[in-house]
């Protein structure tokens, strides 16, 4: 019974992994939003699918991937967005504005009560006063507004993506966009003809020219707010363009783009809820779309497929019962529960390795390029290391780690995807793949290893005070395990800061330049130096190592997320308010963590168990490493 | 005693010492970075003995802390000494002293890039070309002899010279400059618009009609010290060398536009308080920036200047794309794309001219292949351990 308990958590994990790679199919004579949420477009400079486009856009809005409005059923995110863009009564009425913040809702005349979500239909007659408190917060600084004016600004920014969005496809309020670009049409010679009479002082028709140029108008009016652009490029610019735009183009060119017709088709289709004609005409632009941008839609389908299977979620959700089952194995039932949390950890580690690789194919990069991806490359170094230490060690430590660690870093990059694309176009100056692949890549390692080494000591510390499970051997294989993580630390953050030093000096003229960011990295390396040193130095001893070790975690976090809260320097990506008592917490934490490791070994539950335990006695024989005497003269221990 | 003394500078401990102190400093210097900026920070922090308080104005001041040049200074003389010391030729040392001959080479240089490295802009309007670039954060006080139609005689005085000396001789001048009054930043603006008096003082040039304003120096990055002065010129009697009669007292500062002239002697010259110029034995001429953006968002995708080098003296004409990440060196300079007009119409380069520049790429080199042989020896002793224990 023993040898098959691991089988079944780790072919329960499969099996549900496997579950999420087939989307459903819609019941026949309803709406294929799956086809419709693979067709490809292009927002912020990036061809993706409508499917990320609805989820990052409501995410920005509602700060949830999905809707529910009242009546309790669930909205996927892809409705909500063929709601906004082609049917604006149904879109306005979705309850996908938060507010919560009191003097915001005070703004309003309401008062507080359990509701967070407004629809757009209940702040429209408030939308002046939203734009000009908007105007009046924004010309602080990010760090000097107050949180009434971080909510309006918000609110205001989610307003404005809402509104560009619903002028995407066709001007608001649009009833029957076909005709009209019929009539566009048919209008569109006679109109040029009589612009021509009207130059050369030939008699011409007033009322012709009028209709031609109000159309116009309204075009260049939708070309101005249009957040997507749906239309493929034309010729040699690999611009996408909005269908405001390639309207107002069509007047040179004679025709209407086939694209926008089936776009204003569909359109039209949808809101007069004629489902197979909507369906039909999303297979006739996908079939265009192939065949002009094969690559775009490719890329764009296998977009919407990792939306789809959601692979950080099931991975976070499988780490969490592993490092559970971890922790149970040193209870009782050891190794078949550490069996099963190993194996688990491995389908873990499987599922995210499919998503860091896809966001690579998708992107084009290396696996970091932003504060989000870092979360998930730090998780996922930390795991492979973690797992690499329970194969040799095979005491559930490793596998602890492992999970402790791919869960909080995926919880930290669930958190941080809430402004948006995670896919973003990089600025200029990250615009370079071999400095993004060797500098963040080593720097995120070193993160990875500082938190593993951290994560190791608490476990030390929380068995060591609290059970009586830290017996002597294990004590000393998680010293090593700490040490030698550490050691791996060191060589990547050391790496990693002298190559960003060189970056720097190729991009901006200086190796150093005491930036936050470089500062943050910096410390890490001190404060490894500094570990390294006193423990070769025998100026700390087994708790002294693990005690550095956790402030270790104090100092990567300042690193990785403290720097940019200050708001200052070339690195900082945005100030980040909300994160910021979550990092105080995390770092009090740590401190009282290393507090406890401060107790007396008597108090420890562990060393009461037997008397002669080697804990306290452990400073001088405690590693089977030659330390390097370096500075102090002792005797040369050879091996 | 000298034992004493040697021990001590060679010991683990004052490594460590001087490492927390470092962190300490970094962390300290990060934070305050939010209330001066960074440029002071750094003079503060980085490139001083002490950090001392309060930080200038007053009369009194206490080192509060070790600075940047005393922590980086006394670790690099630990690391040499520790190592000149204890140094044993062993095949297992040899990652450690990799590690720390690349330290040591990496501190050294960063001093050097301190103490010579200079970094100024060259700002660029579209076809406009130039033979210097200017500091950023110096100015000097320009006093040109403009008689020659030929050619103009140009006696640059530092801002640092003109806040310390004052009173100021050049052999190339007939006269003594003596600095009547120095504000290190400032807001100049005509007397009858403010509504203040303007500077009791100046009796000539467009200075006696306006006021001044001191301000505390710049701390954001784009904010910049307007410097103005208050000079007397006082010539000196070339036969005797006693000082005449005074010609005057001229305000001049960064906010005033055009140069002031006076006459003396059937020479004309004329004043003007500039950024500090650093001339080049050649030319850069901007052909054109180019700023692109990610189609509808204003991600920015790529900036570039397109330059036009012609030095003469190396007979060398040709054209250059400077981008990010691409810098252009050229006779010990190199130009970077720092920045630009808001309009695209001007292209704002980095200039940098930095002897040591390799030092940091070389000590990359030898600190990683250090710390790779040291690690990966404890790895293997590690390795060969655990299979030792698990055979028998």
């Amino acid at each position: 019974m023993k040898r098959f308990l691991p089988i079944l958590p780790v072919s329960l994990g499969i099996l549900w992994v496997a579950s999420s790679f087939f989307p459903p199919k819609p019941p026949g004579g309803d709406v294929d939003f799956v086809r419709f949420g693979k067709i490809p477009v292009q927002v912020g400079g990036r061809v993706k699918p409508l499917d990320t486009v609805a989820r990052n856009s409501l995410l920005i809005i509602h700060s949830k991937q999905t809707l529910r409005p009242s009546d309790g059923r669930q909205v996927s995110a892809i409705k909500w967005l063929a709601d906004t863009l082609f049917n604006a009564p149904m879109g306005d009425a979705y309850p996908a504005f938060v507010i919560q913040n009191g003097d915001v809702l005070g703004l309003f005349g309401w008062q507080q009560s359990d509701r967070k979500y407004f629809s757009f239909a209940e702040v429209t007659p408030f939308l002046k006063q939203i734009e000009e408190q908007g105007a009046q917060a924004e010309k602080l600084q990010a760090v000097e507004r107050s949180a009434y004016q971080n909510a309006i600004l918000n609110l205001r920014n989610a307003i404005s993506l809402y509104q560009r969005l619903k002028n995407s496809v066709q001007p608001e309020g649009t009833t029957n966009f076909s005709a009209e670009l019929e009539a566009f049409e048919r209008e569109i010679p006679n109109g040029a003809k009589a612009a021509r009479a009207r130059e050369t002082g030939e008699k011409f028709d007033q009322a012709q020219l009028d209709r031609v140029a109000a159309l116009m108008q309204r075009y260049e009016k939708s070309a101005e707010l249009a957040y997507i652009l749906p239309v493929p490029p034309r010729g040699q610019s690999s611009d996408w363009r909005s269908i405001g735009q390639t309207l107002l183009q069509s007047v040179t060119a004679g025709e209407i783009d086939p694209v926008v017709r089936l776009y204003a088709s569909l359109g039209d289709a949808y809101r007069s809820g004629d489902h197979a004609a909507f369906n039909a005409d999303v297979d006739l632009l996908t079939n265009r779309l192939t065949q002009t941008q094969p690559v775009g839609t490719q890329r764009a389908r296998y977009e919407f497929f990792f939306n789809y299977v959601d692979p950080f979620t099931h991975s976070m959700t499988l780490y969490v019962i592993a490092f559970l089952l971890a922790c149970i194995s040193w209870l009782g039932w050891s190794r078949p529960l550490n069996r099963a949390a190993f194996y688990l950890l491995l389908v873990s580690l499987a599922v995210h390795t499919f998503g860091l690789v896809s966001r690579m194919y998708l992107q084009e990069r290396p696996p970091v390029t932003n504060l989000y991806s870092s979360a998930i490359f730090i998780g996922w170094g930390a795991v492979i290391v973690a797992l690499i230490l329970e194969r040799i060690f095979r005491d559930g430590i490793g596998a602890a780690c492992a999970g402790a660690v791919g869960f909080v870093t995926l919880v930290i990059a669930h958190h941080l995807a809430g402004s948006g694309d995670t896919l973003e176009m990089l600025q200029a100056v990250l615009d370079t793949n071999i400095w993004l692949a060797t500098h963040v890549v080593a720097i995120t390692t070193g993160y990875s290893a500082m938190f593993l080494a951290g994560m190791l000591s608490i476990i030390y510390v929380i068995r060591g005070v609290f059970t009586r499970s830290l017996t002597p051997q294990t004590a000393t294989s998680l010293a090593r395990m700490t040490y030698g993580v550490v050691c791996f630390a060191t060589l990547f953050s050391f790496v990693g800061t002298v190559l960003g030093g060189i970056w720097a000096d190729q991009s901006w003229g200086r190796f150093w330049g005491w930036d936050p960011k470089e500062n943050g990295a910096l410390l890490i390396v001190l404060w490894c130096a500094i570990i390294l040193h006193a423990r070769w130095g025998e100026y700390i001893g087994q708790r002294g190592l693990m005690g550095m070790a956790i402030f270790g975690n104090v100092i990567t976090s300042f690193s990785w997320f403290g720097v940019n809260m200050l708001g200052i320097g070339l690195h900082s990506y945005g100030f980040m308010q909300k994160a910021f008592p979550w990092l105080v917490g995390f770092m009090l934490s740590q401190l009282a963590l290393m507090t406890i490791a401060g107790i007396p070994l008597k108090y420890w539950r562990s060393s009461r168990t037997s008397p002669d335990s080697s804990l306290s006695t452990r400073k001088h024989e405690h590693f089977e490493f030659t330390p390097p005497k370096l500075a102090v003269e002792t005797t040369q221990n050879e091996s | 005693m000298l034992r004493k003394i040697v021990d001590l500078i060679t010991s683990l401990k004052l490594t460590i010492v001087c490492l927390a102190a470092a962190m300490a400093l970094i962390f300290a210097g990060t934070l305050a970075q939010v209330h001066f900026g960074i440029h002071l920070v750094q003079q503060r922090y980085f490139q001083s003995l002490f950090v001392w308080w309060p930080p200038e104005g007053r009369s009194f001041k206490i080192p509060l802390f070790p600075g940047g040049y005393l922590v980086g200074g006394l670790l690099l003389i630990n690391l040499i000494a520790a190592h000149v010391r204890r140094f044993q030729w062993t095949w297992r040392k040899l990652g450690i002293h990799l590690i720390h001959a690349g330290l040591i080479i990496m501190l050294a240089g960063g001093l050097f890039t301190d103490l010579f490295a200079v970094e100024s802009h060259m700002r660029l309007a579209n076809g406009e070309a130039k033979n210097y670039s200017e500091d950023t954060r110096q100015d000097e006080l320009a006093v040109i002899d403009i008689t020659n139609p030929e050619f103009d005689q140009v006696t640059a005085i530092p801002e640092t010279m003109l806040r310390r000396t004052r009173i100021i001789e050049h052999p190339s001048l007939p006269f003594q400059i003596a600095v009547r009054n120095f504000f290190p930043n400032s807001r100049i603006q005509m007397a009858s618009e403010s509504g203040n008096d303007p500077e009791p003082i100046v009796n000539r040039g467009i200075g006696a009609q306006v006021s001044v304003q001191p301000l505390a120096r710049a701390t954001a990055p784009d904010e910049q010290n307007i410097v103005t002065a208050v000079i007397e010129i006082i010539p000196v009697d070339l036969a005797s060398g006693g000082t005449q009669v005074s010609l005057g007292r001229w305000l001049v500062s960064d906010a005033l536009g055009a140069p002031q002239t006076f006459s003396w002697m059937n020479r004309t010259w004329q004043l003007a308080m500039r950024p500090a110029r650093y001339y080049k034995p050649y030319s850069v001429t901007l052909q054109k920036f180019t700023h692109e953006r990610y189609a509808n968002t204003e991600i920015p995708k790529n900036f570039a200047s397109r330059v036009r080098l012609i030095d003469p003296e190396r007979s060398t004409d040709r054209d250059a794309l400077i981008y990010m990440n691409h810098p252009l060196r050229y006779r010990g300079d190199t130009f970077y794309q720092a920045g630009f007009q808001k309009d695209d119409s001007a292209t704002i380069l980095q200039v940098v001219h930095n002897p040591t520049f390799l030092a940091p790429y070389l000590a990359c080199v030898i600190v990683a292949l250090g710390l790779i042989l040291q690690f990966g020896y404890h790895l293997f002793g590690f390795a060969r351990q655990r299979r030792g224990t698990a055979t028998a």
